[in-house]
């Protein structure tokens, strides 16, 4: 039978939690297929501790993929050295996360296999032997289940959506050389600029903070970011359609449609009034907050709780409230 | 040097979907379509490089002073009106591969790769994702397909000596990367605010060139069950007015929902 295959990402020296979802997405198959579950990580610093985590959450084998230099794997690199290991081996499925660097990975493995590839999958299950995915289209408006009809299936997972679940195997480690040819060159880091902003992307937060029209000026937005610290390490900023378009906070926050769509456990939408492509990037969120002053406002038409309200009256009470909960 | 730009006309992003009677497809009657948003921000990338490569000449002059814009289309005989709107904008040509584009983005990478490896493109540009299936994955495959570099989520970019270089928005901030061209781009937001087309585009846009030809045959390896809408969400409460809620609300976040 063949094996279900995981590429796990490594950030900071620490196994990215959405890849901990993925690992027990892959035991699930793996039990109902029979088969096992292999976890390969590109070849980095600290993979030592990485490995007792994945074992500790269901896989079998560890597989540190060498990349064929001393440097930091670039992604063409990377997708060589995976995508001959995953022919060598003839995986029935490959899941990546549905990361930025997961996003950039997947589509040249898929291609290097010519396999089609799934990705931001929200549901798995194996019927009669066959993988079927569910996967939001139109960012969430709809809900597509779907076949592949070649192995591998390939496809990467939405964080935040997956429980992990603890699954302890014995973990053998294996060093899987570089193949594939390596990187062909041709593409260039020259740099990087830290942008300020959260330590968590708002794709993957817990907690997401998102300000809209209402809060009138980009100034303002103090208001909302001292709410976000006061809930914690896990939260971000988000942000409407219509502010990000007006140039008050970056695209890289903006919730929705033509932005991203967000799955975090807690979900505040602070005067922004649900635009339907708005509403799509959220509506998966576990519990939705609103405060507006409008009370016929779309968005309490999703929200589980809402406030009828200046938002500069009820967020600044609202952190306080937080925090007095936090220290006791 | 000529940009090749591929476009997807999807549902305009308002638009609220309806599930086909069958399960398999949304309704597409009375659906308004658009030029994906993104690869709106594609087609301005290309305008702007071909305009400065032109030392700043609008695109509508610049037909052979900074290189092409070809826009690309795999799609129904209906996405020819977004090809069109793209060329009021300020493109040169459009070249329309018909065929019905399925989820499966490998097939129509590989559709797409087949027309570009008759281009003499230096870059070909997409957006960082369509707006429908969102996959964002065409592009990164396109590249593998030609062996050509790629950058993706690329918010600003400038070209020149047979290399392109991006700006890059990742995790944290911006990445610069260098590549050699040929090259492939994924687009988004950045510094690419579409224009309008103006009248004068318009007119011209009828009369410059538009091929059409069938999309070769590649089937989908994917298989689509079905469509189904997300679970309705309980309804939810309106807890209170003003600031006087805010106890109650950290109850509930506290003791009902157990979030916080």
């Amino acid at each position: 039978m063949a094996d279900v295959l995981v590429v796990a990402e490594v950030r900071d020296g620490r196994l990215r939690s959405v890849s901990g979802e993925a690992v027990s997405v892959a035991r699930g198959i793996a039990d109902s297929l029979g088969c096992t579950v292999d976890v390969a990580v590109l070849a980095g610093p600290g993979s030592g501790d990485v490995a007792a985590a994945l074992s500790a959450q269901g896989a079998d084998r560890v597989l540190e993929i060498g990349t064929g230099g001393p440097g930091p794997a670039t992604v063409a690199g990377s997708a060589a050295a995976l995508a001959a290991h995953i022919g060598a081996c003839g995986y029935a499925a490959v899941i990546f996360a549905a990361t930025a660097p997961g996003r950039d990975l997947a589509p040249r493995v898929a291609a290097k296999l010519a396999s089609p590839l799934l990705t931001d999958v929200v549901a798995v299950e194996v019927d009669c032997g066959e993988i079927v995915a569910t996967r939001p289209v139109f960012a969430g408006k709809a809900l597509a289940r779907v076949r592949a009809t070649r192995a591998p299936v390939v496809f990467s997972v939405r964080p935040n959506v997956f429980a992990v679940t603890e699954s302890p195997r014995e973990g053998v480690v294996e060093v899987v050389a570089a193949g594939g040819g390596g990187d062909p060159g041709g593409y260039r880091v020259k740099g990087f600029e830290a942008s300020e902003g959260d330590a968590v992307d708002v794709s993957e937060a817990e907690i997401v903070v998102s300000g809209g029209r209402g809060m009138k000026d980009p100034s303002n937005w103090h208001v909302l970011a001292d709410l976000r610290d006061a809930l914690g390490d896990g939260a971000a900023l988000g942000a409407s359609r219509a502010v990000v378009d007006a140039g008050w906070r970056p695209h890289a926050e903006q919730v929705g449609q033509t932005g991203k769509t967000v799955t975090p456990k807690l979900y505040f939408a602070m005067a922004i009034s649900g635009a339907i492509q708005h509403l799509a990037g959220m509506r998966t969120s576990g519990v939705i907050v609103a405060v507006n002053r409008d009370a016929d406002a779309p968005i309490f038409g999703v929200a589980d709780y809402g406030i009828v309200g200046d938002v500069f009256e009820v967020v600044p009470r609202l952190a306080e409230a937080v925090r007095d909960l936090r220290q006791n | 040097m000529n940009i090749t730009v591929c476009v997807k006309r999807v549902p305009d992003t308002e638009t609220r979907i309806r599930i086909s009677e069958d399960g398999g497809d949304i309704v597409r009657d009375g659906v308004k379509y658009v030029l994906s948003p993104y690869d709106e921000f594609a087609v301005e990338a290309a305008l702007q490089l071909v305009e400065a490569a032109a030392g700043g000449q609008s695109a509508a002059g610049t037909a052979a002073a900074g290189g092409q814009v070809t826009l690309l289309s795999y799609g129904p005989d209906a996405a020819k009106e977004s090809l069109r709107a793209g060329l009021a904008l300020g493109a040169h040509r459009a070249i329309l591969l018909k065929g019905e584009p399925t989820m499966d983005g490998w097939a129509t990478a590989q559709v797409l790769a087949a027309e570009l490896a008759g281009h003499d493109a230096g870059l070909v540009l997409f957006g960082v994702k369509a707006v429908d299936d969102d996959q964002q994955q065409v592009g990164p495959m396109v590249a593998e397909v030609l062996g050509y570099p790629c950058a993706t989520s690329v918010a600003a970019m400038d070209a020149g000596d047979g290399v392109v270089t991006c700006r890059r928005a990742v995790e944290g901030g911006f990445e610069v990367v260098e590549m050699d061209l040929p090259a492939v781009v994924t687009v988004t937001k950045g510094r690419y605010e579409p224009r309008y087309a103006s009248l004068r585009g318009i007119m011209m846009a009828r009369r410059k060139p538009m091929s059409e030809k069938e999309a070769p045959a590649i089937e989908s390896g994917l298989v689509v069950d079905r469509l189904e809408f997300p679970p309705a969400r309980p309804p939810g409460r309106i807890v209170g007015e003003g600031a006087d809620a805010v106890p109650e609300l950290v109850r509930l976040l506290r003791e009902e929902a157990k979030v916080i």
